[in-house]
């Protein structure tokens, strides 16, 4: 086995070490009722934000492309989750309860899949900049398009409608345009969103690591010589993209089935963006960098609730530091000699190993 | 009468568009950043605006001086503290820090003006109509296009004539060679801050004195949608801006009024997609050949 293919197993079982092992203990501690309200809440959230940084960090970190559209496909996700369950619920009330999140998460990935497949055949035709405004205009267009759909169910039969809201008597509305969808049967769990964070992780780090990942990522660092050499830029772009697309639309139905409502205007612009945040904050192309940052960013907030006026004020002045502490080459080099005794500690052939002084 | 009156509320708010629009472009063409705090320097302008006419009494136009003044330092400010040290780092960084630097507008004014919305006062240009025969135009859509229209021009002048404009097209063409000319670039793209910050601030009174609401995230939705006019027109050219931003506000208003009132935003976006399918870099962008 290589070096570099080692080095990455090792990362790779310790992300996953590390999400089993957190699982455990927050599981053992819901059970012994010692986990803070706060925190138990949040649970559900944290995973549905892991997989979106994840699948994001398939697009923008493997794939090289700038999506700030994400959160369209998590509304198209939620959205479809809700209804399914809903008509489920209607058509057969005896189904059980898993069965039914298995089938409304199923559906909500395939639905977002294919509409990550529609925007895709467009968006990545762009390149840069232009590519990342499309990709901000359609996670738009999803947001007006939800805010006029209707949804009902009477009978075991689904009514929609467009525009306007047009529905025979005696219907219950799954989704009422702006007001969202309403009545959500709560049947998300922590479990469950456990296993969804474990498949997302499986099914990007086996993509990273195949052929086709390889592919993608050469199509990141060199669109023209990757296609010189005959690796189909377009194929194995929308790869990317689709795959990112369902796992959100998986994770917006985890998220919406955790709640009793969601409205379109949850998923805007600044929610892509936020996960944008995760995925630069983690580190492009960086798996576990997207889950500790989800994790993180997401606590965070919560735990800063008694400087609530400040909290966000707060968070954009660290952003911001963030940003220019690991970019800017004078702050670096600062950094790097400030802290180059400790570092010099860690490095793999001890102290002396940068002066050329062999092992210890 | 509806499609004359649709057209003219389309052309200014079009215009105010445009304006925000020049702002975001010249940015780009200059620093090759997309400045997304532009939005809410926007609404700061607006802010101070309504400070000085509510709170000190003072007339509109000493305002709005003011307030152009303030934006402009805030420019500066912004692009010397966040954007100067991330000259030379990866364009996602940068976005990073300019949505930071967005966050942190919006919640200064959080704090600062509290998230209770302001009915705008009147200024100077709203309250009255002028009577065409059949056709009523409201002042502030004749003020808000004259005031774009000389804008426009002044700016066009000023980029063509003036040596700080020659410097200007000069660094958005080859940054490198520019600074080999001797042209200072920082001096240079802080010029750009400073300039479109106080469009912003203009754009900020304009925005408000015909849609009067007022909060800390007023300048988002207009700094997005202005943005689009932007990459409409060509992000980088300055008569693209101009075009791209009455463009849009004229299928906005149409859209709103002949479509759907709820599908407004989705139609502008709608047309955004199709016209950057059929001509990638925007209506007048130039289109970049790519070398191997």
């Amino acid at each position: 086995m290589s070096k570099a293919k080692r080095k990455r197993l090792i990362l790779n079982l310790a992300t996953f070490a590390l999400i089993i092992g957190a699982y455990f203990i927050l599981q053992s501690m819901v059970d012994a009722k010692t986990i803070s309200r706060s925190l138990k809440g949040q649970l559900i959230p944290i995973c549905a934000w892991i997989m979106m940084a994840v699948s994001l960090n398939l697009v923008i970190g493997f794939s090289g492309e700038l999506s700030l559209g994400h959160a369209g496909f998590m509304s198209v996700g939620a959205f479809t989750g809700a209804i399914v369950s809903g008509w489920i619920l209607n058509a057969n009330a005896d189904m059980d309860p898993t069965l039914r999140f298995i089938i409304a998460v199923a559906a909500a990935g395939v639905i977002a899949g294919i509409a990550g497949l529609l925007i895709g055949i467009p968006v990545l035709r762009l390149r840069g900049d232009y590519l990342a405004i499309v990709t901000l205009a359609f996670g738009e267009i999803i947001r007006s398009v939800i805010n006029v759909c209707y949804f009902g169910v009477s009978d075991g039969s689904l009514y929609f409608s467009f525009l306007n809201k047009k529905m025979p008597e005696g219907v219950t509305m799954l989704v009422d345009g702006a007001k969202g969808a309403l009545k959500i049967t709560r049947i998300s769990t922590f479990t469950a969103g456990f296993i969804l964070v474990l498949i997302t992780l499986v099914v990007v780090m086996n993509l990273v690591n195949s052929r086709a990942g390889r592919a993608i990522q050469a199509t990141r660092d060199n669109r023209i010589a990757a296609e010189s050499m005959g690796v189909s830029v377009m194929k194995y772009k929308m790869m990317a993209f689709v795959t990112a697309a369902v796992l959100a639309g998986m994770a917006g139905a985890l998220f919406s089935l955790n709640t009793t409502t969601v409205v379109p205007g949850q998923f805007t612009f600044n929610q892509s963006i936020n996960v944008l945040v995760f995925v630069v904050l983690g580190g492009l192309g960086n798996i576990l960098g997207s889950v500790v940052a989800a994790v993180f960013l997401t606590v965070l907030p919560e735990v800063l609730r008694e400087f609530a006026d400040y909290r966000m004020l707060v968070y954009a002045v660290v952003l911001i530091l963030v940003m220019i502490c690991t970019n800017n080459p004078l702050v670096k080099y600062v950094f790097r000699r400030a802290f180059s005794p400790v570092t010099r500690l860690f490095r793999k052939n001890g102290p002396n190993a940068a002066r050329g002084g062999g092992r210890v | 009468m509806a499609f004359l009156d649709n057209l003219i509320n389309g052309v200014s708010l079009g215009s105010i568009y445009a304006i925000i629009a020049l702002g975001y472009t010249m940015v780009y063409g200059i620093a090759k950043m997309l400045n997304f705090a532009h939005g809410d320097v926007i609404m700061v302008g607006a802010y101070i605006a309504y400070v000085g006419m509510q709170m000190w009494g003072l007339p509109a136009p000493l305002a709005i001086v003011i307030s152009m003044a303030v934006c402009t330092v805030l420019g500066i400010t912004i692009e010397g503290l966040a954007y100067r040290p991330l000259r030379r780092a990866a364009s996602l960084a940068v976005l990073i820090t300019a949505i930071g630097m967005s966050y942190l507008l919006q919640n200064l004014a959080l704090m600062i003006w509290g998230a209770n919305s302001r009915v705008y006062p009147e200024t100077f240009i709203n309250s009255t109509t002028i009577r065409l025969g059949e056709l009523t135009i409201s002042i502030s859509a004749v003020i808000t296009i004259v005031v774009s229209a000389v804008i426009m021009i002044g700016l066009t002048l000023f980029t063509n004539r003036t040596r700080m404009g020659k410097a200007m097209r000069c660094v958005s063409e080859d940054r490198g060679a520019a600074e080999l000319m001797g042209i200072n670039v920082n001096r240079t793209i802080s010029v750009t801050f400073a300039i479109g910050s106080a469009l912003a601030a203009i754009a900020g009174v304009l925005l408000c004195s015909t849609y009067p609401v007022l909060q800390p995230t007023t300048g988002s939705m207009p700094g997005i949608k202005a943005f689009t006019a932007a990459v409409f027109g060509g992000i980088g050219s300055i008569p693209g801006a101009m075009l791209g931003g009455v463009l849009l506000g004229v299928i906005e208003i149409f859209g709103k009024a002949y479509i759907s009132t709820e599908l407004g935003d989705a139609i502008v976006f709608v047309v955004l997609i199709i016209v950057l399918l059929v001509r990638p870099t925007g209506l007048l962008g130039k289109p970049v050949r790519e070398k191997v």
